[in-house]
């Protein structure tokens, strides 16, 4: 028997966490740097599991088919392809550096360390489940330790930013359990893939299980699409259901913000990817249009919203719903058209996703990290307003947070530009107008970080504002990998994409509709 | 009339226990007028008590061993199994409210007292075994006679005194009703033997229903129907414990019997049917309804009574309600139920009653108000309280359940399959789920309650009560016991029983 | 073996009744032997019949003249239902360890009621059913009226007469089944396949359904349950709510649907648009999962909140139980298992953890004690208990309200969308219950009147079993449905499988 390498590497945390329970609770650098070098074995482990993977086929790797509950067709089934494979990896890169984000938490901090491995955990789960049952349980077991963490350790106002939080997400969660639930008295089975084999033909099934005899079946499957729509939307999140996420953005310490934005947004995107497309594409075909528009204007609101922000953190959380907005729309695209000679720009459009995808974590999870450090240099504030010419007395700082955010930029020769030229070489064929209304993304996201960068770093140094020393050699050593990853990854993405492109052309070509 | 006359050995050889009882009684009297003139109370009550359940017990084994058998005159006088059963419980609960007289205070007469109970239990020896008019009314006024006076004989309480004279007027009366009531019988079928009555009757002359009517009335009274029984919750107060216990119990066991015989044998052919919707005109449409009335009222006077002896006394009414359902049944199987009931509802009332004494030895009165306390102080005692108040209300596995069930099914069985009674049962049912809220309710006060009243609280241990304390004991071990395995007495009750209906 | 599980704790009451006052640490600890032991035997029987088979553990004449039977038997279900019941009563034990007040008493009636719980889920003779049944309500009564809380003598006075009037009414239909198949027997299988009329199953089923069902809480004769679960002490509210509740359930299934499968089709005009009476009971469960809910989410004290949550959890049962479809039935005994092990926890968090600490159930005056620091376990443990109680997947009521969702949904697609309102309001509920009690805003931070004692090591381990066992079966819920589902195609259930499944 092959080794269970997915429940492996889900239960890593979960033992990472564990450890630190058990840590005696006297000493303060115990646990950081327990977490930190566990959360780096765990990234090791992913890398193995990297170079293991098989580039050259498109198909499910590492699978592990167990029974389970035989009487609800529920079975144990892990397994990842590319796009699962990349999400596990952002997700292991990014937890280090919450963890390096929160290298000053005083309060209870191994509890704190271990609900990180947690959430870690149950997000590996939902990455690599795919039976909706096991898939779900750890979908809505992530919440608790996010929960938690924003609550106990968050701001002035975190209360009730974390219920909102929980009530968003838990609305979208119960609709998409209802749909879902829908789906199985139509078709009989749990499983992912096979109902995203089924394409269409769960339509028939609908009609003669589900009792409503007087329902158009086309009219029930449009409510299903709703359902599971709102679940994955609430989580990326789209416009309107975004409203929890810059109150839960700020008020989280910044090193759980670093993983909200790196990590758990990309559940949704990854929902929507893996679920909502294979299983509901014609539904998706149908409403395109509607889709586009909330898409768009996700990512022009967004960035009009976080050019009017003041408190840096609510900058970011805006930007962060700007750039997913970018994989929205390429995956919306997606399902244009079925006309062979599109193919080519389909695969540009997915590739850009799973690039974007990688990237946005890195680099928002980055800038969350400088600015956490920020915030504790200058005695708690984050407000633009309050810095002014760091560069001037901590240009180090001020060069390597000035590169994340260039690369958030999308500036070409990081690893912000791959992924959002790539949306948009597939997108503008695909759907030239949303495209290019989606332009104005990217001028105002521009705008507002050329702004940041001038409030911040540039300009002369005030007085009466927060004086910020530079880095300590020690953080220039923790952030060195981290950047250059970013070039790396800007100059070279075909290091990422070459083993992800059998899984790209595989998936376009399953999408049916 | 049989034309063989039986001679007068064969009638002694029947009356043997009833023979042994008598000169017990008298060696009573004899002992306790003589050698025990001065000693003290407890030690004449204690003596002459003792030597009445021997004497009893004597009784019993003679009939243990020598099985008297047979029937002289045509039912005059009888001895079967099932005689012989009947007068071994009667002897028994006799034994049980001997001894528990043993811890009494109330009178010094107490030679004359335990003669009473004795010549009353022959008076009920002779009730079971006989199915001749004239036997049964005398043998019921013998009954009687010594049940009023035992009834009056705390001469030191006013209220014991008038409630005996209430007992003794209403008794009076109700003995006339009986009197009447036979004596037509009599004119209808120029008999007193119970089976030539009813081969005399043809359907329902005016006459026969006054006859029903009058016997009713008469033995309504004897064991507490309503609407006959306006006397039970005075006696059941204000009787001294001994005679108030053995009023409820034995004289029920062989009232019940007499009704039953009467009823069923005597007016056999005259039975109408009770059925819901459907009644049809005889002695059962009446039992029925006053055993309905019975139910209903006792429970629900019940539930407003603050002394725990009223309380009894309108929960006796209830169950005498209840035993009611079996001869609405007549048949077989029904009598064994009726037989099983109210032996262990006896059981239960005199270990209720023993209790009560105790008590009231210790606080002077019988409040349900002025019981807390109780079980911090006799916590054996109060333990045996609650078998006998879960039996009355028919928790199960004690034996007032499995009595009750066997009664329900009895009555359900009467005639195959259509089940008549049904609305009997249903508001038996019923009304014994009310019950065990006033049950519970002394339980309470004894169990949770803290003590709030002067009574209750100044409460004292009172000495020399062991007698009446290992009586309790035995009989809340007897309802455990016969709850578990009613199979102990059930079993040779069914075997006992005659074969005739 | 199985039957040593009633035997060792009743015999252990026995012995605790017997300690004398001062030996309170050896009755916790025999108490704590008793309810391990029988929980060991119950786990080994559950490994050993790991098919769910029907199988018998003694079988012996009782009251042979009745045909009642000793018999105990089992299959999946009840041996599923007998760990739970050893699973809580462990739990129950530990929970208890801090009582004081006549410690050997409150065990006593503890184990009493344990052993009776048993009884009636081994019980394969109804007579024996019932007297095990009836047995539960007087240990109830006691140790909610002795060592419970707010308003304890009256909530366990309506408690013990709501239960014994559902019994009452079980009575009836036992017994005119009983009749109606001939008196000859009283098991399960014989009484189960009669051939009743179809009229009268159509009387006897509502009948028999509705007085199980005021002990299963269903709506509207639901109204003791808050007010006793409140009033009682931790460990019975634990055993009341988490296992007594389901004897109502499992009797239902058992009893009723077995015995009267015709009960449940169609009438032959329909009444207000309902056509059957699982429409109606269906319904019935329904607006007790709403009403639950909804009176729940206006409570001011925390222990109601529970309590009115268990109405509502009870109802996603009754539910279940009406789809008459396999994923439905099997989901509501799952739940049964389920709402027995989470409502033990939160009853044990709110009222062990907090209650007895803080002597305030009142969530706003809980709110500013800032327990999430003070008593951090117990916040953790309300935490997941809240969230399993929700139905967070990964915890066994997740698994349970997704088949009973299912089942209902192939039964009764509309009353699945009232279900689906149920689930989220009762997120809302415990999501504001816990709010205001451990994460209150912390506006004006008052420390409690006194320091607040630490958890103890005992609640750790009863919380930490309730809890293991709930994840257990959420995420691997095979193991139970292993047994049951054979269970079910028994040929016990052909009756009710005309409904089809």
């Amino acid at each position: 028997m092959t080794f269970p390498a997915l429940t492996a590497l889900t239960l890593l945390p979960v033992a990472a966490a564990a450890v630190l329970l058990l840590l005696p609770r006297s000493s303060a650098t115990l646990p950081r740097i327990t977490s930190a070098t566990l959360s780096l074995l765990i990234l090791a482990f992913t890398l193995l599991l990297w170079v293991r993977f098989d580039h050259t086929s498109g198909a499910l790797q590492f699978q592990e088919r167990h029974a389970w509950i035989p009487a609800l067709h529920v079975e144990y089934r892990l397994a990842i392809d590319g796009l699962g494979l990349i999400m596990l990896l952002l997700t292991a890169i990014v937890v280090p550096i919450g963890i390096a984000a929160s290298w000053r938490t005083e309060k209870r901090s191994s509890l704190y360390f271990a609900l990180v491995f947690l959430l870690q955990a149950c997000m590996f789960g939902t990455f690599t489940a795919l039976n909706f049952f096991h898939w779900f349980i750890f979908w809505e077991l992530s919440l608790i330790p996010a929960f938690f963490l924003i609550r106990v350790w968050g701001g002035k106002l975190a209360g009730r930013a974390a219920t909102q939080f929980l009530v968003y997400t838990m609305v979208g969660s119960v609709t998409m359990l209802l749909s879902f639930l829908a789906i199985y008295l139509a078709t009989g089975t749990f499983d992912f893939i096979e109902l995203a084999g089924r394409g269409d033909s769960f339509l028939p099934g609908v009609a003669a299980n589900l009792g409503w005899q007087h329902v158009n079946p086309q009219h029930l499957a449009l409510v299903l699409f709703a359902g599971v729509f709102l679940g994955f939307a609430v989580k990326v999140p789209l416009i309107p259901f975004h409203t929890w996420l810059p109150a839960a953005y700020s008020e989280a310490p910044s090193g759980v913000t670093a993983i909200l934005t790196g990590a758990m947004s990309k559940m949704g995107v990854y929902g929507f990817l893996r679920i909502l497309l294979p299983i509901f594409a014609p539904q998706i075909h149908r409403l395109q249009t509607s889709l586009l528009w909330i898409t768009m204007a996700t990512i022009v609101l967004s960035a009009f919203a976080a050019l009017a922000q003041h408190d840096l953190k609510r900058i970011f959380a805006y930007s962060s719903i700007n750039h997913l907005g970018y994989c929205m729309l390429a995956a919306f695209a997606l399902v244009r058209t079925s006309d062979a000679g599109l193919l080519p720009e389909q695969y540009a459009a997915f590739s850009g996703i799973l690039l974007q995808v990688l990237s946005h974590a890195i680099t928002a999870a980055t800038i969350f990290w400088f600015i956490s450090l920020l915030e504790r240099r200058s005695g708690g504030t984050r407000l633009l307003s309050d810095f002014g010419g760091l560069r001037r007395i901590a240009p180090v700082f001020a060069g390597l947070m000035g590169i994340a955010l260039f690369s958030s930029l999308g500036l070409p020769g990081l690893n912000g530009f791959p992924g959002e030229f790539l949306i948009f070489k597939g997108t503008f064929p695909l759907v030239p107008w949303a495209a290019s209304i989606s332009v104005l993304g990217l001028l105002i996201t521009a705008v507002f970080i050329l702004g940041v960068i001038q409030r911040v770093f540039t300009g002369p140094l005030q007085p009466g504002r927060a004086v910020v020393p530079d880095l300590t050699s020690g953080e220039r050593i923790s952030f060195a990998p981290v950047v250059a990853l970013m070039f790396v990854l800007g100059l070279y993405p075909q290091l990422v994409l070459g083993t992800l492109n059998s899984t790209v052309i595989s998936y376009v070509h399953q999408l049916r509709f | 009339m049989s034309t063989v006359q039986p001679t007068y050995s064969q009638l002694l050889s029947l009356a043997i226990p009833q023979i042994i009882l008598v000169c017990t009684a008298l060696l009573v009297m004899a002992i306790d007028l003589l050698p025990l003139r001065r000693a003290t109370l407890s030690t004449r009550f204690t003596s002459a008590g003792i030597l009445g359940s021997i004497g009893c017990a004597a009784a019993a084994s003679y009939i243990a061993l020598a099985h008297p058998n047979g029937n002289l005159l045509g039912g005059v006088l009888l001895g079967n199994a099932f005689t012989e059963l009947l007068q071994i419980a009667i002897l028994a609960l006799t034994v049980a409210v001997l001894l528990l007289s043993s811890g009494s205070t109330f009178t010094r007469h107490v030679g004359e007292y335990v003669l009473l109970i004795l010549i009353a239990t022959v008076g009920m020896l002779f009730l079971v075994s006989t199915q001749d008019l004239l036997v049964i009314f005398v043998s019921i006024e013998l009954l009687s006679l010594s049940l009023y006076t035992l009834a009056a004989f705390n001469k030191q309480s006013r209220f014991s005194w008038e409630a005996a004279l209430k007992y003794f007027l209403f008794g009076g009366m109700s003995a006339a009703f009986l009197l009447f009531g036979f004596s037509l019988l009599y004119g209808l079928s120029d008999s007193t033997s119970l089976s030539e009555i009813a081969a005399h009757i043809h359907g329902l002359s005016p006459l026969l229903v006054i006859a029903i009517v009058c016997v009713t009335v008469g033995l309504g009274f004897k064991v507490a129907a309503a609407p006959f029984h306006f006397w039970a919750p005075d006696i059941y107060q204000a009787a001294p414990a001994p005679s108030a216990a053995f009023i409820a119990s034995g004289s029920k066991v062989a009232s019940f019997i007499v009704f039953f015989q009467l009823a069923s044998i005597g007016f056999a052919g005259a039975e109408g049917a009770a059925t819901w919707g459907h009644f049809v005109r005889g002695w059962i449409p009446v039992i029925a309804v006053i055993a309905a009335l019975s139910m209903v009222l006792g429970n629900f006077v019940a539930i407003r009574q603050s002394s725990v002896r009223r309380l009894l006394a309108y929960s006796a009414v209830a169950h005498a309600g209840y035993m009611l359902l079996a001869l609405t049944a007549h048949t077989q199987q029904s009598l064994a139920a009726l037989v099983y009931y109210v032996a262990t509802y006896s059981a239960a009332t005199i270990g209720a009653f023993a209790v009560l004494s105790i008590v009231e030895a210790q606080t002077g009165s019988d409040r349900i108000g002025d019981l807390p306390g109780f079980s911090r102080r006799e916590p054996v005692l109060s333990f045996c309280l609650a078998i006998f108040l879960l039996s009355l209300a028919g928790i199960p596995p004690l034996a007032g359940f499995f009595g009750k069930f066997y009664l329900f099914v009895a009555t359900l069985q009467s005639s195959r399959g259509s089940m008549p009674l049904l609305w009997l049962v249903i508001l038996a049912i019923a009304t014994s789920a009310v019950s065990l809220y006033y049950y519970l309710r002394v339980l309470k006060a004894s169990y949770i309650t803290a003590p709030e009243t002067s009574a209750a609280r100044t409460a004292i241990h009172v000495s020399g009560q062991a007698i009446p304390r290992a009586v309790c004991v035995l009989l809340a071990a007897a309802v455990v016991l016969l709850g578990a395995w009613p199979s102990l007495l059930l079993q040779p009750l069914i075997t006992a029983l005659p074969p005739r209906f | 073996m199985l039957a040593w599980t009633i035997y060792i704790s009743f015999f252990g009451a026995a012995i605790l009744l017997l300690l004398p006052k001062r030996a309170a640490s050896f009755a916790r600890c025999l108490a704590l032997f008793a309810a391990t032991s029988s929980c060991g035997i119950a786990l080994a029987a559950f490994l050993r019949h790991r098919t769910g088979e029907f199988f018998t553990i003694v079988d012996k004449p009782w009251i042979p003249s009745l045909g009642i039977q000793y018999h105990l038997a089992a299959d999946g279900i009840s041996l599923s239902l007998v760990l739970l019941t050893g699973i809580v009563a462990i739990a129950g034990v530990l929970f208890s360890w801090n009582i004081e007040d006549r410690t050997n008493q409150f065990f006593a009636f503890y184990l009493l009621l344990i052993g009776a719980v048993y009884g009636v889920f081994l019980s394969y003779d109804l007579f024996l059913l019932f007297v095990f049944y009836e047995l539960v309500i007087i240990p109830k009564y006691f140790l909610i009226a002795n060592w419970g809380s707010t308003r304890r003598e009256y909530g366990a006075m309506k408690l013990a007469i709501y239960s014994f009037v559902g019994s009452a009414m079980v009575l009836v239909g036992l017994i005119a089944a009983y009749v109606g198949a001939g008196s000859s027997s009283m098991s399960l299988d014989k009484l189960a396949g009669f051939p009743f009329s179809a009229h009268f199953q159509m009387v006897a089923f509502p009948v028999v359904f509705v007085g199980f069902g005021i002990l299963a809480g269903l709506w509207p004769f639901h109204t003791w349950a808050p007010t006793g679960h409140v009033a009682a002490p931790t460990a019975a509210s634990m055993l009341l709510a988490g296992v007594v509740m389901k004897l109502g359930a499992y009797c239902c299934l058992r009893v009723a649907m077995t015995l009267f499968p015709l009960g449940l089709g169609t009438w032959s005009h329909p009444v207000l648009g309902i056509t059957s009476w699982r429409e109606t009971f269906a319904i019935l469960a329904v607006i007790g999962i709403l009403y639950g809910a909804l009176v729940a989410l206006v409570q001011r004290d925390f222990k109601f909140v529970i309590g009115y949550s268990s109405v509502s959890h009870m109802g996603f049962i009754l539910l279940g139980l009406m789809t008459l479809n396999l994923m439905g039935l099997s989901g509501a005994i799952i739940q049964m298992i389920s709402h027995g092990l989470l409502a033990g926890l939160l009853f044990a968090v709110v009222g062990r953890m907090v209650y007895a600490r803080t002597h305030t159930r009142e969530l706003a005056a809980l709110g500013p004690m800032n327990l999430s620091s003070a008593l951090p376990f117990a916040a953790v443990t309300f935490v997941i208990a809240g969230m399993a109680g929700m139905g967070l997947p990964g915890f066994s009521g997740f698994v349970a309200e997704l088949m009973i969702v299912i089942g209902a949904w192939r039964a009764f697609p509309v009353l699945a969308v009232g279900v689906g309102f149920g689930i989220l309001i009762g997120v809302v509920y415990v999501w504001r219950a816990m709010q205001k009690a451990f994460f209150a805003e912390r506006r004006h931070e008052l420390p409690p009147p006194h320091p607040l004692q630490p958890i103890t090591v005992p609640e750790k381990i009863a919380a930490a079993l309730l809890i293991a066992s709930s994840v257990a079966i959420g995420l691997y819920p095979q193991m139970v449905l292993n047994i049951i589902q054979p269970a079910l195609h028994s040929p016990l259930f052909a009756g009710l499988r005309q409904g089809g499944w």
